[in-house]
């Protein structure tokens, strides 16, 4: 059988069905997160955020007035109100019970019979009416349960609390503070060291090189505690708090390097020699070649390191929470959402928001710069691959 | 508003001090050998020296970097391995023995060969397949953004997503979790997936992998296209059916990146530390090496000695790795 233009159209549906599925499955869990992030929280965790769209059903206990406010009608005792009122939701009652074991007996507008020929009827709009043969006694109201269907309610409470009650907002500028530098830095000290390894003729140029790619393997967790306990020495020496913003620019600087070393080497040795050589001949020295044209040229390889540099710097938690330390002023973005998820584990309103908060920077680089970091993804992995 | 300015003023400081050493050092040069001295001979002697000199100015800060953040460590862990807790006494080999012996570390490694297997290959298998759906159809490269995207999320931010999918609730109460509400829906028994031994392993690594597919996808796809066309459509005329076609025409052809995506995912694997941390913290048998020697960096105030211990070994499972890598390179180089 061949398959060509006969067969496409029901095989190209199978393809796309599952694209369309795989997608579905990679992006599913950070919609959930950004919908249950602008839900309201009492209707995130009553019900799971596919259903934000629908009213979101609660099985509530509210107490009717107590017997003070009971009236004699007809020689009834009424006690009126409204119970929606008295636990304060917005919705429409969609069953009621005056007993534990059944808390959804009736329908809304159905009389129920108590005890005694006490008898309860709950309306849709949460009005109710207790009646009794003989006096209401005691001090307090009988209890209702209710279910309440509650419109969807969106809402930017949490993120308004997470940034001002939960420290999202001072661990937003530390993370900057972090991060922009420690992408500036390594990128101006790896374009030097790529030149020179590219261009510049010296002993030991190829060692060198191995050297580069070797580190680029090299696990971090391997670097951690000889560097705290310099960084510890150095503080005591110095009389400086050990745990500095200068400590973890340069940390991640050293961490960067290789990678950022890498693929700007294999970027600027591909670019054409004679620009280079006639250069030379005009007698200008390597670092006015340098500035002048070798740093605008590389600007796509630049570009691409610097944007793979701030991904992995904001996402970072480990160098942070070994350089940086846990005190409230320094606690990066990772860091407090670590934190939050211990102590506030089962808050899923101030996790969803605080963890969408932190993501939104990446996302938005993410996007705006994608082809960069696709680029610097090739340069790096599938040269001559 | 303090904060962001006295941020602002170091992060000034701290980029202009970079820019200053780079511009005054080769300045510097320049001054003390001028390439028009007064004979001849001298210029031509100085410019040889500024040759040999001005190399070293431009890698001299990225080999000072890599020295004390790469370099020294990982010796200065190697010598700390064999000293006891505060890194004083030497105790020899006692950590080590006391390493092989721990039942904890029994379980990371365990648990790390479970990933290390499991993580590249899925996220491979998954990121080839949808390199070549996604090539096929029109809006394949949106298809794309949205797969790679995960790329961007921080492990931690990654690690709440999943821990909402796998929420659980005790029986009775409705299921916010995904997972659980699906389980539901399809007439099984809501689990609390996160503390299931063995199989919780799995869930966590799920996370990994759909972190890691779009990285495999990109570049996969880009080796997709590079297959020449001549290839496939001779396929097509012997009758090959597209199953046929991907994997013993296109998948042959691209053996070489699928090795390279393998061996970065299986890296990221060796280092991977903030999900287990933030998703059970090494609990309910789910600890890995990673994890297992920052615990020990801190536990009961910290055991420097077998907290390095942990990391020569995760040191030591990437040196077969990164001989593979600089003999790659070394090809690499000799070809052009």
């Amino acid at each position: 059988m061949i398959s060509g233009s006969k067969t496409k159209s029901p095989l190209m549906w199978v393809v796309h069905l599952s694209v369309v599925l795989l997608v579905l499955l990679w992006t599913m869990p950070t919609i959930g997160l950004f919908v249950s992030s602008i839900r309201d929280k009492d209707q995130l965790a009553v019900s799971g955020w596919w259903t934000a769209l629908f009213s979101s059903e609660q099985n509530l206990i509210g107490r009717s007035l107590g017997p003070d406010s009971q009236i004699e009608k007809d020689g009834v005792f009424v006690i009126r109100g409204n119970i929606l009122e008295e636990t304060e939701k917005a919705g429409k009652i969609t069953a009621f019970g005056w007993r534990a074991q059944e808390p959804t007996a009736y329908e809304p507008g159905a009389v129920a019979e108590m005890r005694k020929g006490q008898t309860l009827k709950v309306e849709a709009d949460g009005s109710y009416e207790l009646t009794s043969a003989t006096k209401w006694k005691g001090s307090r109201g009988k209890r209702l349960f209710h279910t309440v269907a509650s419109p969807p309610i969106f809402t930017l409470d949490n993120y308004r609390e997470v940034l001002t009650a939960e420290g999202i907002g001072r661990s937003f500028i530390n993370s900057l503070t972090v991060t922009i530098p420690s992408t500036i830095i390594p990128i101006l000290i790896a374009a030097f060291a790529a030149y020179a390894l590219a261009w510049m003729q010296f002993p030991g140029r190829a060692i060198l090189v191995a050297v580069v790619v070797g580190l680029l393997v090299v696990p971090l967790q391997m670097s951690l505690i000889p560097l705290l306990q310099l960084y510890n020495k150095i503080g005591a020496f110095m009389g400086v708090p050990a745990k500095t913003y200068l400590g973890i620019w340069l940390a991640h600087t050293g961490f960067g390097l290789p990678l950022a070393i890498y693929l700007l080497r294999n970027y600027i040795s591909e670019l054409p020699k004679e620009i280079i050589e006639s250069a030379r001949v005009d007698g200008a020295s390597h670092f006015d070649i340098f500035i002048k044209i070798i740093l605008p040229l590389s600007f796509p390889a630049l570009a691409s390191f610097a944007i793979f540099q701030f991904l992995w710097v904001w996402n970072d938690l480990l160098v942070a929470m070994v350089f940086l330390g846990n005190g409230e002023d320094q606690l990066v973005l990772t860091g407090r959402l670590r934190e939050m998820l211990g102590s506030r584990g089962g808050n899923w309103e101030i996790l969803t928001a605080s963890a969408f908060i932190t993501i939104i920077v990446p996302l938005g680089v993410f996007f705006s710069l994608q082809r960069y970091l696709v680029r610097g993804l090739l340069a790096g992995s599938v040269k001559g691959g | 508003m303090e904060q962001i300015a006295s941020a602002l003023g170091i992060v000034v400081v701290g980029v202009l001090g970079c820019v200053v050493y780079f511009v005054g050092s080769n300045w510097f040069l320049d001054r003390l050998y001028p390439a028009d001295a007064a004979s001849p001979e001298q210029s031509v002697r100085n410019l040889a020296m500024v040759h040999r000199i001005r190399p070293w100015l431009f890698l001299g800060p990225a080999l000072l970097a890599l020295t004390l953040y790469l370099v020294y460590p990982a010796v200065a862990s190697l010598i700390l391995s064999v000293h006891d807790k505060n890194g004083d006494t030497f105790i020899g080999l006692n950590n080590y023995i006391w390493l092989f012996q721990d039942r904890e570390f029994h379980q990371a490694m365990f648990n790390n060969i479970l990933w290390l297997v499991f993580v590249p290959a899925m996220s491979t298998f998954f990121g080839l397949v949808i390199a070549a759906l996604t090539d096929r159809i029109w809006w394949g490269n949106i298809a794309k953004s949205l797969i790679f995207m995960p790329m961007a999320i921080s492990f931690i931010g990654a690690s709440i997503i999943w821990k909402f999918i796998y929420e659980y609730r005790g029986e009775g109460s409705v299921q916010i979790g995904l997972l659980n509400a699906v389980v539901e829906a399809m007439g099984m028994e809501p689990q609390a997936w996160i503390t299931l031994p063995f199989w919780n392993n799995f869930f966590l690594m799920i996370i990994l992998v759909w972190i890691q597919t779009g990285f495999a996808m990109v570049i996969l796809s880009a080796a997709l296209r590079g297959i020449p066309e001549e290839t496939i459509e001779a396929a097509v005329i012997d009758g090959a059916n597209g199953v046929q076609i991907f994997f013993y025409i296109m998948v042959p052809q691209i053996w070489k990146t699928i090795a390279v995506v393998w061996t970065t995912i299986t890296i990221t694997v060796l280092k991977v530390f903030d999900i287990v941390f933030a998703m059970t913290n090494g609990q309910w048998d789910t600890q890995v090496l990673a994890n297992l020697m920052f615990s020990w960096m801190f536990r009961g105030g910290g055991d420097f000695g077998r907290g390095a211990t942990i990391a020569v070994i995760i040191m030591l499972l990437v040196v077969p790795i990164m001989i593979w890598n600089i003999r790659q390179a070394n090809a690499e180089n000799k070809g052009l």
